[in-house]
C-alpha cells in the first residue's frame, strides 16, 4: 500500500432517513496518520458521517472505503476500528483491564500478550495503576483516557472520536486535547474527531472539515479554513466576523475599492477567483481581531481608517472585546489589551489591511 | 438554628416519613400481630377460641410432614412459574426495549391491559380453552384429530401455566427496566472491538440485565408462592399450594389460630427469600421497576 492512498475515503456518500437527507452527496478522505476534524454546529450531519465510516449506519447511497477496501457490506466487527464515544461507554460491569483487552479478546491474541499490550496502553494514557478498578471508582477524566486505551490498544486502522471531549470540564478538556493530540501523533493512527467546538478543532486538526445541513461547506488546515472562509457560514462559525455588504468602486494600486452602505469606503486586497468588475456586489467578511483600534488614522496606503465611537466594552483579561459603532454599523473588535482597554464612549480610528479582508461571492 | 426550635433537626424525616409510616404501621404492622396472638391460640371443640398461649398449632406447622411437603411442592411450582417467566419473558422485554419511543407506551399499556381485568375471570379463562368442551378440545374433535375429549385441566401443568400467564407482564417489566438502563453505546463500543452481535448480547447486554432479571424472579417467586386462586381454580385435588391451606384452615375449617400460624409460616419463609435477595442484588433494584 502506497503512503498516499487515503486510510478512508467517502465517495459521494449519502443517507437518507425516510424524506430527511441526513448527509447530501459527500466526499472526503483521511491520509495516513492524519487528524482530520468534521466540525459543525448539531444536526449538520457530522455525527452520522462518523456512524457510517463505524458501520453504525449504512450509507443510502455511495461507497464508504478503508485502507481502499470497500466496506459498505463489511459488519462493524470486522472493521477494524477504535471509537472512542461522548459518553465513553465503558462496560460499567468489566474492570479497567477487561475493558481494555476486550477487543484484543476477540484478536486472538495470547493471553500473556494481552497482559503486555493493556499495560503499554494503560501507560500510554498515563493510567498505569488503574487495571483493578471499575469505571465507576474513576473520575471523568480518567474514564476518558480508559476509553481512548480501549480504542487505540487494538491498533485500529481508524480512530473515530465522537465529542470525546465535551463531557470534561474546560480544564481537563484543554489538557485532554494536548495529551490526545499527542498520544494520536505518536501512534500515527489516522483519526476522524466529530465536534462542534471549534478551538478543539484548530487546535488539534490537520484538516478542518466544516459541515452544515448535510454538505461539506468547507475544508483544509486549520489556518485556511480560519483566515480564508469560503462560505458565509464558515466566517459565522469559526471565529468572530464582522459581515458587510460592499459594491467595487474601482481598483488602484493593485487594491479594490468597496462602497460599504453606511460605512464608506473600504480597501481590500482582490481575490484572484471571484469575478470583481466594477459595479460587482461583493460579501466582506472582517475578523474581530483584524480590525485595530488606534487614537489616530494611520497614514499607510493599504489600510482603511474609519472613525468610530465605542459603545460596549467587554474586558476579558489578555484582550477585550468592543463594539463599535462606525456610521450605520456596529462593528466587533477584539484587540489586546495594551495598559488598559480602551474606555467606552471613546472616538477611535477603526483600522483594518487591505489583506485581511475575505471576499465572498454574495450568497 | 434557634435552641428553642420545638422540632429537633432529628425529628424533621419523621414527621415527614409519619403519614407514610403510619399507614404502614396500621394497615400491616398492627394486623400481622394481630394474627401472631391469634397463632398461640386454640380453637376449641365447639368451634369457638380459647384464648392463651399454646404452642400446639406451631408444633403442628412445623412438624407435621403434610405441611411441609406442600410447602415444598408449594416452592417448587412457584421457582417453575418464575423460570419459565424468564425464558418467555426476555424476547419481549428485549423487543420493547428497541423499539422507538413511540411504540414502547403502546407496548407497555398493552402489557398492562390484562391487569385491568380481574385475576379469577383471567384465570378462570383457560377453563373455556383447555376444559372439557373448551376450545382446545372442540378445535381437536373438529378436526377428528381425537375422538374423546382430552382432560387437559386440573393438574400441576395447569397451574403453573395460569401462574405464568398471570406473572409473566411482572417478569417482562423488571427484565425491560434493566435493558431500558442500558447505554446502546456499549454495545456499539463492544460491536467495533470486535464482538459480533450475539458476543456482545452475551458480554455486555445480558450480565447489564441481570438486575432486573433477579428483581424479576424474586417478584414472581413472591407473587407465585403466595397464591392460592390459582390452584383452586386450575389445580387438581393434589395441587394445593400453601395458601390454599391457610383459606382451608379458615374459611372451611373456620380454625383462625391454626390459619394464623399457616400464613406467618409463609410469611417468613418468603420474607427470608427476599432478606437473601436483599442481601446479594439490593432492594434498590426491586424499587427502579416500579418507579
Amino acid at each position: 500500500m502506497s503512503d498516499r492512498q487515503p486510510v478512508v475515503e467517502l465517495r459521494e456518500v449519502v443517507k437518507r432517513y425516510g424524506n430527511f437527507t441526513a448527509v447530501q452527496p459527500i466526499d472526503l478522505s483521511v491520509e495516513a496518520g492524519a487528524f482530520v476534524t468534521l466540525l459543525g454546529p448539531s444536526g449538520c450531519g457530522k455525527t452520522t458521517t462518523l456512524r457510517m465510516v463505524a458501520g453504525l449506519a449504512a450509507p443510502t447511497a455511495g461507497d464508504i472505503l478503508i485502507k481502499g477496501a470497500r466496506v459498505n457490506d463489511v459488519p462493524i466487527h470486522k472493521r477494524n476500528l477504535g471509537i472512542v464515544f461522548q459518553n465513553y461507554a465503558l462496560f460499567p460491569h468489566k474492570s479497567v483491564f477487561d475493558n481494555v483487552a476486550f477487543g484484543l479478546k476477540y484478536r486472538k491474541v495470547a493471553n500473556p500478550e494481552i497482559a503486555k499490550r493493556v499495560q503499554r496502553a494503560l501507560d500510554l494514557v498515563q493510567l498505569p495503576q488503574m487495571a483493578e478498578r471499575l469505571p465507576n471508582q474513576l473520575s471523568g477524566g480518567q474514564q476518558q483516557r480508559i476509553a481512548l486505551a480501549r480504542a487505540i490498544v487494538v491498533e485500529p486502522d481508524v480512530l473515530l472520536l465522537d465529542e470525546p471531549l465535551s463531557a470534561l470540564d474546560a480544564n481537563l478538556r484543554e489538557e485532554m486535547r494536548v495529551e490526545l493530540k499527542k498520544i494520536q501523533h505518536q501512534l500515527g493512527i489516522a483519526t476522524i474527531f466529530v465536534t462542534h467546538d471549534q478551538s478543539e478543532a484548530l487546535a488539534m486538526s490537520d484538516k478542518i472539515i466544516v459541515m452544515n445541513q448535510g454538505r461539506i461547506e468547507q475544508q483544509g488546515s486549520p489556518e485556511e479554513v480560519y483566515t480564508r472562509p469560503r462560505s458565509e457560514f464558515v466566517a459565522r462559525f469559526l471565529g468572530n466576523s464582522n459581515l458587510l455588504d460592499g459594491r467595487v468602486l474601482g481598483r488602484a494600486d493593485g487594491l479594490l475599492r468597496l462602497a460599504v452602505g453606511g460605512l464608506g469606503d473600504i480597501l481590500a486586497e482582490p481575490d484572484g477567483v471571484l469575478e470583481a468588475g466594477d459595479g460587482a456586489s461583493l460579501r466582506l467578511v472582517v475578523r474581530a481581531e483584524k480590525l485595530r483600534l488606534a487614537a489616530s488614522p494611520t497614514p499607510e496606503a493599504d489600510v482603511t481608517n474609519l472613525a468610530g465611537r465605542i459603545e460596549t466594552v467587554d474586558y476579558q483579561g489578555q484582550s477585550a472585546r468592543y463594539f463599535v459603532t462606525v456610521g450605520a454599523h456596529s462593528l466587533q473588535v477584539i484587540n489586546p489589551i495594551d495598559q488598559r482597554p480602551h474606555a467606552e464612549g471613546a472616538e477611535v480610528s477603526v483600522q483594518v489591511r487591505a489583506r485581511d479582508i475575505v471576499l465572498l461571492q454574495p450568497e | 438554628m434557634a435552641a428553642s426550635d420545638a422540632e429537633a433537626p432529628g425529628m424533621r424525616p419523621w414527621i415527614l416519613m409519619s403519614p407514610a409510616l403510619g399507614a404502614v404501621v396500621l394497615l400491616l404492622a398492627i394486623p400481622i400481630c394481630f394474627i401472631l396472638v391469634y397463632s398461640f391460640w386454640l380453637r376449641s371443640a365447639v368451634g369457638s377460641e380459647q384464648v392463651g398461649f399454646h404452642l400446639d398449632n406451631w408444633v403442628e406447622v412445623l412438624t407435621d410432614r403434610f405441611y411441609r411437603d406442600i410447602l415444598l411442592q408449594t416452592l417448587r411450582i412457584a421457582a417453575i412459574s418464575a423460570l419459565l417467566c424468564i425464558l418467555l419473558g426476555y424476547v419481549p422485554a428485549y423487543f420493547i426495549a428497541r423499539s422507538t419511543t413511540r411504540h414502547k407506551t403502546v407496548l407497555i399499556l398493552l402489557l398492562m391491559l390484562p391487569f385491568w381485568i380481574s385475576y379469577i375471570i383471567r384465570t378462570m379463562s383457560w377453563i373455556n380453552i383447555l376444559g372439557v368442551s373448551g376450545a382446545l378440545n372442540v378445535f381437536l374433535l373438529w378436526t377428528g384429530a381425537i375422538s374423546e375429549p382430552l382432560q387437559i385441566l386440573y393438574n400441576e401443568g395447569t397451574v403453573i401455566l395460569g401462574l405464568v400467564h398471570f406473572l409473566l407482564p411482572f417478569m417482562i417489566l423488571n427484565i425491560y427496566v434493566s435493558l431500558d438502563g442500558i447505554d446502546p453505546n456499549l454495545v456499539d463500543a463492544a460491536r467495533s472491538l470486535g464482538a459480533t452481535g450475539w458476543q456482545a448480547f452475551l458480554q455486555i447486554t445480558l450480565p447489564l440485565s441481570l438486575p432486573g432479571l433477579a428483581a424479576g424472579s424474586l417478584l414472581c417467586f413472591v407473587l407465585g408462592a403466595g397464591t392460592y386462586i390459582t390452584p383452586m381454580v386450575l389445580g387438581g385435588p393434589r395441587d394445593a399450594m400453601f395458601a390454599n391451606l391457610v383459606f382451608e384452615a379458615i374459611i372451611t375449617q373456620l380454625d383462625w389460630p391454626l390459619g394464623s400460624a399457616l400464613s406467618l409460616a409463609l410469611l417468613v419463609i418468603l420474607g427470608s427469600v427476599v432478606m437473601l435477595y436483599t442481601r446479594f442484588a439490593g432492594i434498590g433494584q426491586l424499587a427502579k421497576s416500579f418507579r
